[in-house]
């Protein structure tokens, strides 16, 4: 594409040594986060395609650790990211994916248990320019880039619920981009990925989180 | 759809209001993002501030790559011209030195300025820096020459592109040299045409130029490609002020580097499967990277 501005000819300001390894690894790493919802104590992390091949030397382990901690993708603690995590306690491991396992280029899937013993999973990648694309979330398949403004409501497959969920956000004055649905191996049960112009508050998120069958929600 | 811009009609643009190439492009970023031009400056002028940290940043004695395959070349060089006269030139090699600084801070998990690509970031800052202290330009003529590297920056990604991994290395060490010697030439006095030719004159050394980092890292020979970057769009500046003009304009110099772009294998965009990376000590280096735990 083009450039559209001088802006993306000189710039970003990033840390290097490649957006793909640094911005794209700390924004899976931030949306594991926030996927927890909660501090973690526990990080089991496995790499694929040329992330298992060359994450020492691109230090996407420092940068994937520097998003589950909560940095963003230009801070400079990035490259001190694995010596901070082992400062506050907090048990990272890493794994290469063995040979013959399954391939996805620049993957990564994170195991995380927080501090309330809840774990979650998630598998992401990175596609190029820092931008990322989450293929897993629990039990789900998503294909999620968190682009923009993104909320995933896990649910009860039950009349009603979807129509409540886009009503709160209508209320509030939220309008929805895009909304899909993703079902599980387990019976009844279903993930709302909706994406939206801009944020929404705690207020909403609240809301949300106490309709009907709603089971959980995430916001990225 | 908008219309692609072209070197000659940034010229000529210049030429015409006899101004410099940077009014031309910070006008027309003016009016393509609907932003104040005080704003679009200072926005610059942070990335200049940025820059300028990564310079600091890069020589620092006991920089060190993440690998530790790179790290104190650009303190060697430094040293080496503190106590000798250097054959190419002060200058050259100090832009050289500073460049391979700011790259090795690039792969050590700094922070930098992409220019246009991480993978290039020591080029520009190195001789701009360099630049400025040669014809004692205030700051103000550095943020300058950014806007006009810019404009040709987006003149190339328009009609060519940027990445290594589409062009080759020719697209992102080439591009960063040509859009420094471009800058270089305008901040030393040249006309816009000179300027012009500076660039034409860098980029065509660069063409045919593959992306072949070992071991897949951007350090071997990305560091190094830096520091010649900058010496060549230094000595192409020189060149386009003494006179010299290339026969070859540069928006069909930008041409050619795309055709050869695409005619170039898989192989030798940034897959390290051949080139330099493909060499028995680049897969040796390999080996061992993979053995460290
Ligand atoms: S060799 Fe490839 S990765 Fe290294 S600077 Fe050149 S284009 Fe970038």
């Amino acid at each position: 594409m083009p450039a559209r501005s001088v802006f993306e000819i000189i710039g970003p300001v990033m840390i290097g040594p490649s957006s793909s390894h640094t911005a794209g690894a700390v924004r899976i790493g931030s949306i594991a986060r926030a996927v927890l919802g909660e501090d973690f104590r526990r990080a089991e992390i496995t790499f694929y395609g040329s992330f298992a091949k060359t994450y020492k030397g691109h230090g996407t382990d420092r940068a994937l650790v520097a998003g589950l901690l909560g940095m963003s993708g230009d801070d400079s603690r990035i490259r001190d990211a694995l010596n901070i995590a082992s400062t506050l306690g907090l048990e990272i491991r890493f794994r290469i994916a063995a040979e013959g396992e399954e391939f996805h280029p620049n993957t990564a899937d994170i195991e995380l248990t927080g501090v309330s013993g809840k774990r979650v999973f998630l598998r992401g990648s990175s596609v190029g320019g820092g931008n990322v694309l989450i293929t897993r979330i629990n039990q789900y398949e998503v294909s999620v880039c968190a682009k923009s403004p993104t909320l995933m409501v896990e649910h009860v497959d039950r009349p009603g619920v979807i129509g409540r969920v886009a009503g709160v956000l209508g209320n509030n004055g939220i309008n929805i981009a895009e909304m899909r649905l993703t079902g599980s191996n387990r019976e009844g049960e279903k993930l709302m990925v909706i994406e939206m112009d801009r944020a929404v508050s705690d207020e909403v998120l609240e809301t949300i989180t106490g309709l009907p069958d709603v089971t959980a929600v995430i916001r990225i | 759809m908008r219309r692609k811009i072209t070197i000659s009609e940034l010229v000529a643009a210049a030429e015409q209001r006899g101004c410099p190439i940077w009014q031309v492009v910070l006008e027309r970023e003016e009016r393509l993002q609907g932003t104040e031009r005080q704003d679009i400056w200072h926005k610059m002028k942070e990335y200049w501030m940025v820059m300028k940290g990564s310079l600091d940043a890069g020589t620092k004695p006991g920089n060190r790559s993440l690998s530790g395959l790179v790290g104190e070349e650009g303190a060697l060089l430094t040293r080496y011209i503190e106590k000798t006269k250097p054959l190419s030139g002060y200058g050259s090699v100090l832009a050289a030195a500073r460049a391979m600084g700011v790259a090795v801070v690039n792969a050590s998990q700094g922070r930098i300025v992409a220019a246009p690509t991480a993978g290039s970031c020591g080029i520009l800052p190195a001789v701009l820096a360099t630049v400025a202290e040669e014809t004692g330009a205030v700051e103000d003529a550095v943020v300058g020459a950014l806007f006009t590297a810019a404009g040709v920056g987006m003149v190339i990604d328009e009609h060519a592109g940027t990445a290594g991994a589409k062009s080759g290395c020719q697209a992102e060490c080439g591009s960063a040299s040509c859009m420094a010697a471009v800058a270089a030439a305008e901040m030393a006095g040249g006309t816009p045409r000179q300027a012009a030719n500076a660039g034409a004159l860098a980029l065509k050394n660069f063409l045919g130029l593959v992306c072949d980092p070992v071991a897949g890292l951007v350090e071997i020979p990305c560091v190094k490609r830096n520091a010649i970057g900058a010496g060549v769009a230094l000595l192409a500046a020189d060149m386009a002020l003494a006179g010299i003009e290339s026969k070859i304009p540069l928006d069909e110099v930008i041409q050619a580097m795309k055709e050869i772009g695409d005619a170039m294998p898989a192989s030798l965009k940034e897959t390290s499967l051949a080139g330099l990376a493909g060499t028995p000590t680049a897969r040796e280096i390999e080996k061992r990277m993979n053995e460290i735990d």
